[in-house]
């Protein structure tokens, strides 16, 4: 009996046995973003279709890879995010979590992916906090943080004559962190801030504190807010005639999604800082192009981030020959020098920061957008050791 | 002029005005739960959701069939409204005889319901509506720039209101109204027809909450979580004026536009919850409202 079952297992291994000893790396990621809520259009079900588009990409089926996708809600709540996150290592045997927006997620979502030695692929979160007071292991930041965005743009607003700053910060802990990045930038380069104003969130009706900012006579009106709020403020200041009259609008986070919300009318001339436009070269164009096939709506800068970091990731665990062991896939990945289609040359420093090109891009006017999602025209790059904050020695791992 | 709290006299002004302009809203809103509520007994939690949705039936006519925002305005509430009165034949009238929990909960349902489909075709990030042609720009007043648009707010708003007002108090056709929610059985012996009165007393409320999405559609983001984020300071508006009261929820809803107003420039940080302050307060001294009859 045992013989007989030996022996037709052996021939069933023989029947199908090049896929099966090829397919012997399994690697299994989970989304875990906003897809319900306020975050659920610069994540959501788009950073979804970037993952299986790099799983597609890499090949990795023919490379002797089985990966698995799946995804999940963490609706912007820590709680909900870390029960996710510690059922899907314990119980789904998940190697790595991508994207994570929202910063307090994301930094309970480090903590847990530390202690189960799995990793998390960060695209969506803007806290610095990731790879400094919170730095782990087994965390990379890909795509972008709220330091340097107020690099990107802070620093070039104020260089071309934006010198007195007010801003409009939404009163939570990642406005007010936004606000003081840009705020040491803006002084840094021979600025000043003449007056701020905390606006609770969210807020629909920003004329009130428009209008102070308007009354401060400042250059520039630094939004430090996010999401609805933005597109709100913006399109009020220009119902207010605040960017006629010549003040400066500065969005401190802004993605192509919300642009796009407001359209080329409104949002025209708003400088913003973002590591990926869809239109910057042949490659971010053709991939975009397939995503938008797929999703309905062009790209943002934390989907093209879950799409490099997944490919990233997927490349390092192909080298080491397992994905079970999250902090040496990591410690990979911090070797490697990436050259990726749609962020360039990446390096990967020791505290997980990745290190690429930022770009500051202004909103095309109507006139020369020729189409609904032809917004921003480039305005000037920055280099990734220019845009992010130096490494802190405690943070470097590779050291470790 | 003089100075109040040390704020400059043209801020001061400016910000009044702002506060009636954001008055409007409340008004308008607060206006239709208190038609609702006054005349039917329902506290229509799908009031944000009805709000939202004249935005985007606004947004719609714009894009799919190329109908602009003034025929819009007079389009998007009666759709809203036929919406609304769909709402009630099917399930709201099952729920006139039980306790008002009943159809505060049917009603929030719906709201949900309403939200999440919205969400799931258009996104969360919002849509862009602009400003007609004839009202964009605005006027100098030397304290403030008034954009046209936010002047037509107003208007259209007071005018609105006090159309309502006198329709339900001072013609008959209000009378008829107010004596079927008084007694049904008798008005209906007289030869009106009360369930319909009823159904379209339904429809004209959340044709209101319509006509406010319409009027909001070009200055705020139009998304699907504009009317949740509004609904509940509406909510605090009418309990505030005093719930069913039509002239109370009228001017408390200016009142306290003016009254958020000022606390953007006084305290900025508390204005969120001064309207949720003030409900306290006029709960524990006077829990009927301001305006409303003793219970």
């Amino acid at each position: 009996m045992f013989r007989k079952l030996a022996i037709s297992s052996a021939a069933l291994a023989a029947m199908t046995g090049a896929p099966a000893m090829a397919q012997d790396i399994a690697v299994k990621l989970g989304v875990l973003n906003d897809r319900s809520g306020i975050y659920a259009d610069l994540s959501g079900e788009g950073s979804v279709v970037a993952a299986r588009m790099a799983v597609e990409d890499f090949k990795a089926a023919e490379k002797g890879m089985k990966v698995e996708i799946i995804s999940a809600d963490h609706q912007n709540k820590p709680d909900i995010g870390s029960n996710i996150t510690r059922q899907w290592f314990d119980v789904e045997g998940v190697n790595a979590i991508l994207d994570v927006p929202t910063s307090s997620v994301a930094l309970a979502v480090a903590d847990i992916a530390a202690e189960k030695n799995g990793v998390l692929l960060d695209s969506g979160a803007g806290s610095t906090s990731l790879t400094r007071e919170q730095c782990r292991p087994t965390t990379i930041h890909w795509t972008y943080d709220t330091a340097a965005l107020a690099n990107g743009t802070g620093a070039a607003m104020t260089k071309a004559g934006g010198k007195k700053w007010f801003f409009l910060t939404a009163d939570y802990a990642f406005g007010h962190s936004l606000e003081d990045n840009t705020t040491k930038v803006v002084e840094a380069n021979g600025g000043e801030v003449v007056g701020q104003v905390n606006v609770p969130f969210p807020t629909q009706d920003f004329s009130s504190f428009l209008l102070q900012a308007q009354g401060s006579g400042a250059d520039v009106i630094g939004l430090a807010n996010a999401g609805g709020d933005t597109v709100n403020a913006i399109k009020q200041a220009s119902e207010f005639g605040i960017t006629q009259a010549g003040q400066k609008l500065a969005a401190l986070l802004m993605f192509t999604n919300d642009v796009h919300a407001l359209g080329a009318q409104t949002a025209q001339g708003l400088s913003l800082t973002e590591a990926f436009y869809w239109d910057q070269n042949d490659d971010t164009r053709a991939w975009s192009k397939r995503f938008m096939e797929t999703h309905g709506a062009m790209p943002n800068m934390v989907q093209a981030g879950v799409y490099s970091s997944t490919m990233a990731y997927l490349e390092a665990v192909k080298e080491l020959g397992s994905a079970e062991d999250g902090k040496a896939v990591v410690a990979k990945m911090k070797e490697m020098d990436i050259n990726d289609p749609l962020f360039g040359k990446v390096t990967i420093r020791g505290d997980g920061r990745a290190l690429h090109n930022m770009y500051l891009f202004e909103v095309k006017t109507p006139e020369e957008s020729t189409g609904e999602w032809d917004l921003y025209k480039e305005i000037s790059s920055i280099t990734g050791e220019e845009a992010f904050l130096p490494m802190l020695e405690e943070c470097d791992f590779t050291k470790k | 002029m003089f100075e109040l709290l040390g704020i400059p006299p043209q801020v001061l002004m400016g910000q009044l005005l702002l506060g009636l302009i954001n008055g409007s809203f409340y008004a308008v809103l607060s206006l239709g739960l208190a038609v609702i509520f006054g005349l039917l007994n329902i506290i229509n939690f799908a009031h944000g959701a009805l709000y939202m949705a004249g935005a985007f039936v606004a947004w719609m006519l714009l894009n799919y069939f190329g109908i602009g925002y003034w025929p819009a305005l007079v389009l998007a509430p009666l759709i809203v409204g036929a919406l609304g009165i769909i709402l009630e034949r099917t399930m709201l009238s099952r729920l006139y005889h039980l306790d008002h929990l009943y159809g505060l909960l049917l009603t929030f349902g719906l709201a949900l319901i309403i939200q999440g489909l919205f969400r799931n075709y258009y996104g969360i990030s919002g849509l862009p509506y602009q400003i007609p042609d004839v009202l964009s720009g605005g006027q100098n007043l030397g304290f403030m720039f008034l954009p046209n648009y936010r002047a037509w707010v107003v208007v259209a708003s007071i005018v609105v209101c006090l159309g309502t007002w006198f329709m339900i108090e001072k013609t008959r056709l209000g009378a008829y109204l107010r004596a079927a929610t008084e007694n049904p059985t008798l008005v209906g012996a007289f030869g009106v027809n009360v369930p319909i009165m009823i159904m379209l007393t339904y429809g004209f409320g959340v044709a209101l909450a319509g006509f406010a999405g319409v009027l909001a559609a070009p200055i705020y983001s139009v998304n699907p979580i504009m009317g949740e984020q509004l609904i509940i300071v509406v909510f605090a508006v009418v309990v505030i004026g005093g719930m069913g009261s039509i002239m109370g929820a009228i001017i408390t809803g200016y009142m306290l536009g003016i009254v958020e107003g000022l606390t953007r420039v006084i305290y900025p940080e508390g204005s969120a919850v001064v309207i949720f302050v003030i409900m306290a307060i006029v709960l524990m001294i006077k829990p009927e409202g301001l305006f409303g009859r003793p219970v």
